[in-house]
C-alpha cells in the first residue's frame, strides 16, 4: 500500500503508509542495516568481537586442563569451567552488544535523527535486541569452536537444553541492556560506566563458577530469583551428574518474562523523563 | 514587551483528531516549557499557515531551540499545547513523524558510514519505498552525488551541511523545521543552501520554520518573523513591517533594538542620542 503525494519536484518520494506490521518491520530492517553498515565499515570492530571471548576461553581452558591433571572429581568432570566460561559470555556479550549499539547513536550524535523520524521506541528496542543476537552468533559461534579444536570441549554436549540456556541468557541480557540504555537516555553519557558493569552485579549472585549452595542461606534465595543461575545450575547437573531439570528451566523463562517486563517499563519511563528534562536535546554532545 | 498573539492564526477551533490529518501544519497555544526554576519558553503561541516560511528569531537562550525540540516530540510541553498537522505531538507523534523533517549542524548522522549508507537507512526508517532513485535525485539536486561513497564523518562542514539536507529531503517533508541551517557555512555555501530552501518550499509548497541568528537569511527566506525573547514572543510581522515599526533599515538593526530591550518607537531616539553623543 502505498501513496504518491501531488507535487512538482523530481523523483517523487512514494512514502509508505508508517502504520502497522509492515511499517514497524521495515524500519527494524532499516535500523538493523545501519548496523551491518557500521560493523562492516571496521575490520578492527569484527576482531574486537572475537579477541575477548576467545582469551576467556583460552585462559579457562588451560586452568581446566591443569585441575583435570589433580584428583579432585570436579575438577575433572569435562568441561565446567569452559562451559561456565561460554555461558557467561552468551549473557555477558549479548548485554555489551545492546548497550553499545544504543550507546554507539549518541556517540554518533545520531539519536536526535532516530528519534524525530517515524521509529517508535519499541521498534529500537527490537532491532537493538535482534542486532545482540546477530552479533553474539559473529562472536561466540567460532570461539565455540576454537573450544572444541583445543580443548575438545564441545558445547552441542548440552544438547537441547543449550538452546533453552541461550534463550534464557539472552532474555536476561535484554533486560539488563533496556536499564543500562534507559539510565543513560535519562542521565546521558555520564553514566555510560553503567552500561559496562551492570551484567558483572550478576557474576557473583548468579553461581557462574560455583553451585548455590556455597553462598550463604539469605543469599540464596536472592540467587535463584535470578534466571542465569537456573542457567548455570541446569549446566552443572548435566556435565557432572547427567540430569536435566526442566522445570528448572521454565522457571527461568518465566522470571525472565517479569525481567523483560521490568525493564522496558523502566526504559520507557526514562525515556519520558529525558523528553520532560530537554536532555535528548544534549545527548552526545 | 507585549506577549503577542498570532495575527496568522488561522481559526482557534480544536484541531481534527480523525484519520484525516488538518492541513494547518503547526499550531502552538500557551506553550511553556520550564526547566526547574528556569522558563525556557513562556506562553507562546502561533500558528503555521500552509505554503509559508516562517524564521524564529531571538539571542541565545531565546527558546528558539526547545520550541522546535517540543514541535518535533523531543520535548515535552510543561503546559499548552503543540499541534502538527492537527495532531498531539507529544501523544500522537508517530501519526505525523513521516510528513516532518529537521535539520541542524548539532545534530549530526555517524560519521564511520558513507552518506549513501546514512541515507539509505533514513529512507528505510521514513518509509520511502522508491529509495535509489528519490537519493539519486537528492544527491544530484543537492550535488552530492560525488560524496555518496564517502565516508560522512571525512565530509566538510559545508559538504556535511548538504548531507543533512538530503536526509531532511528524503520524505519531501510538508513540515521541514531548520534549526541554524547555514550557521559556521562560508557565504557562498549558505547562500546557496538558502537557494535550494527557497526553491524546495515554493516547488513543493511546504512549511519551513527556520530558527536562525542570521539575518540575511531570515530576509531572504522568511514569509513572517516570530521574534522570541526569554521565552516570549515579542514580535510576530513580515520582515518589512517589522522594519518598518521599529524605523530601521534592516532586520539586523532591528534585532539589536530587541535583544538590547528598546521597544518600538525608542530606537530612534536612541540612534539620536548614540550619535549626539
Amino acid at each position: 500500500m502505498s501513496t504518491a503525494r501531488d507535487r512538482t519536484e523530481g523523483a517523487v518520494p512514494i512514502v509508505l503508509v508508517p502504520t502497522g506490521l509492515g511499517a514497524s518491520l521495515r524500519r527494524i530492517g532499516a535500523l538493523l542495516e545501519r548496523y551491518m553498515f557500521l560493523l562492516r565499515s571496521s575490520g578492527i570492530r569484527l576482531v574486537e568481537l572475537l579477541y575477548w571471548p576467545f582469551l576467556q576461553m583460552l585462559t579457562w581452558g588451560f586452568l581446566q586442563t591443569y585441575l583435570a591433571q589433580t584428583n579432585s572429581p570436579v575438577a575433572q568432570a569435562a568441561g565446567v569451567l569452559i562451559g561456565s566460561v561460554l555461558l557467561w559470555d552468551i549473557l555477558f556479550r549479548s548485554k555489551i552488544g545492546f548497550s553499545t549499539t544504543f550507546i554507539e547513536e549518541m556517540w554518533a550524535r545520531n539519536l536526535g535523527n532516530l528519534l524525530i523520524s517515524p521509529l517508535r521506541p519499541f521498534e529500537l528496542v527490537v532491532a537493538l535486541a535482534l542486532w545482540s543476537v546477530i552479533r553474539l552468533s559473529v562472536s561466540m559461534i567460532p570461539v565455540a569452536f576454537a573450544a572444541y579444536l583445543i580443548f575438545g570441549f564441545n558445547l552441542l554436549d548440552l544438547g537441547l537444553s543449550l538452546a533453552a540456556f541461550f534463550a534464557v541468557l539472552v532474555l536476561t541480557s535484554w533486560s539488563l541492556g533496556l536499564i543500562s540504555a534507559g539510565v543513560i537516555l535519562r542521565y546521558g553519557l555520564g553514566a555510560e560506566e553503567l552500561a559496562w558493569s551492570l551484567a558483572f552485579l550478576l557474576l557473583p549472585i548468579c553461581c557462574v563458577y560455583y553451585p548455590v549452595s556455597v553462598l550463604p542461606d539469605w543469599l540464596q534465595p536472592i540467587a535463584l530469583a535470578l534466571p542465569p543461575t537456573h542457567v548455570f545450575e541446569g549446566m552443572r547437573a548435566i556435565l557432572l551428574e547427567h540430569r536435566f531439570d526442566a522445570n528448572d528451566l521454565w522457571w527461568a523463562l518465566g522470571l525472565n518474562v517479569v525481567y523483560l517486563v521490568i525493564g522496558y517499563v523502566v526504559f520507557g519511563r526514562f525515556l519520558a523523563s529525558a523528553r520532560v528534562n530537554g536532555t535528548l536535546l544534549q545527548l552526545g554532545e | 514587551m507585549n506577549e503577542k498573539v498570532s495575527k496568522f492564526a488561522a481559526g482557534s477551533g480544536a484541531a481534527p483528531t480523525g484519520a484525516a490529518q488538518s492541513r494547518v501544519p503547526a499550531e502552538v497555544r500557551d506553550l511553556t516549557k520550564t526547566y526547574g526554576a528556569v522558563t525556557a519558553v513562556d506562553r507562546i503561541s502561533f500558528t503555521l499557515v500552509e505554503g509559508t516560511t516562517v524564521a524564529l528569531l531571538g539571542g541565545n537562550g531565546a527558546g528558539k531551540t526547545t520550541t522546535i525540540a517540543m514541535l518535533l516530540g523531543l520535548v515535552v510541553p510543561s503546559s499548552g499545547e503543540v499541534r502538527v498537522f492537527g495532531e498531539d505531538v507529544s501523544r500522537h507523534r508517530g501519526r505525523v513523524a513521516h510528513r516532518m523533517n529537521f535539520q541542524s549542524p548539532y545534530v549530526d548522522l555517524p560519521a564511520r558510514l558513507t552518506v549513501k549508507q546514512n541515507l539509505t537507512v533514513y529512507a528505510g526508517l521514513y518509509g520511502i519505498a522508491n529509495a535509489a532513485e528519490r537519493i539519486a535525485y537528492i544527491a544530484q539536486d543537492l550535488q552530492i552525488a560525488p560524496l555518496l561513497d564517502r565516508a560522512t564523518g571525512k565530509l566538510s562542514a559545508g559538504q556535511k551541511t548538504r548531507v543533512g539536507l538530503a536526509k531532511a529531503l528524503l520524505n519531501a517533508p510538508d513540515l521541514l523545521l531548520l534549526d541554524e541551517p547555514t550557521a559556521s557555512l562560508d557565504p557562498d555555501t549558505a547562500d546557496w543552501i538558502r537557494h535550494k530552501l527557497k526553491n524546495y518550499a515554493e516547488t513543493r509548497g511546504a512549511t519551513l520554520l527556520i530558527a536562525s541568528h542570521n539575518m540575511a537569511e531570515v530576509e531572504r527566506l522568511a514569509d513572517r518573523v516570530i521574534l522570541l525573547d526569554q521565552g516570549r514572543i515579542i514580535e510576530d510581522e513580515t520582515p518589512a513591517a517589522l522594519i518598518a515599526t521599529y524605523g530601521r533599515e534592516t532586520l539586523e538593526e532591528v534585532f539589536l533594538d530587541v535583544v538590547r530591550g528598546r521597544a518600538r518607537g525608542e530606537s530612534d531616539r536612541a540612534e539620536r542620542e548614540r550619535k549626539a553623543s
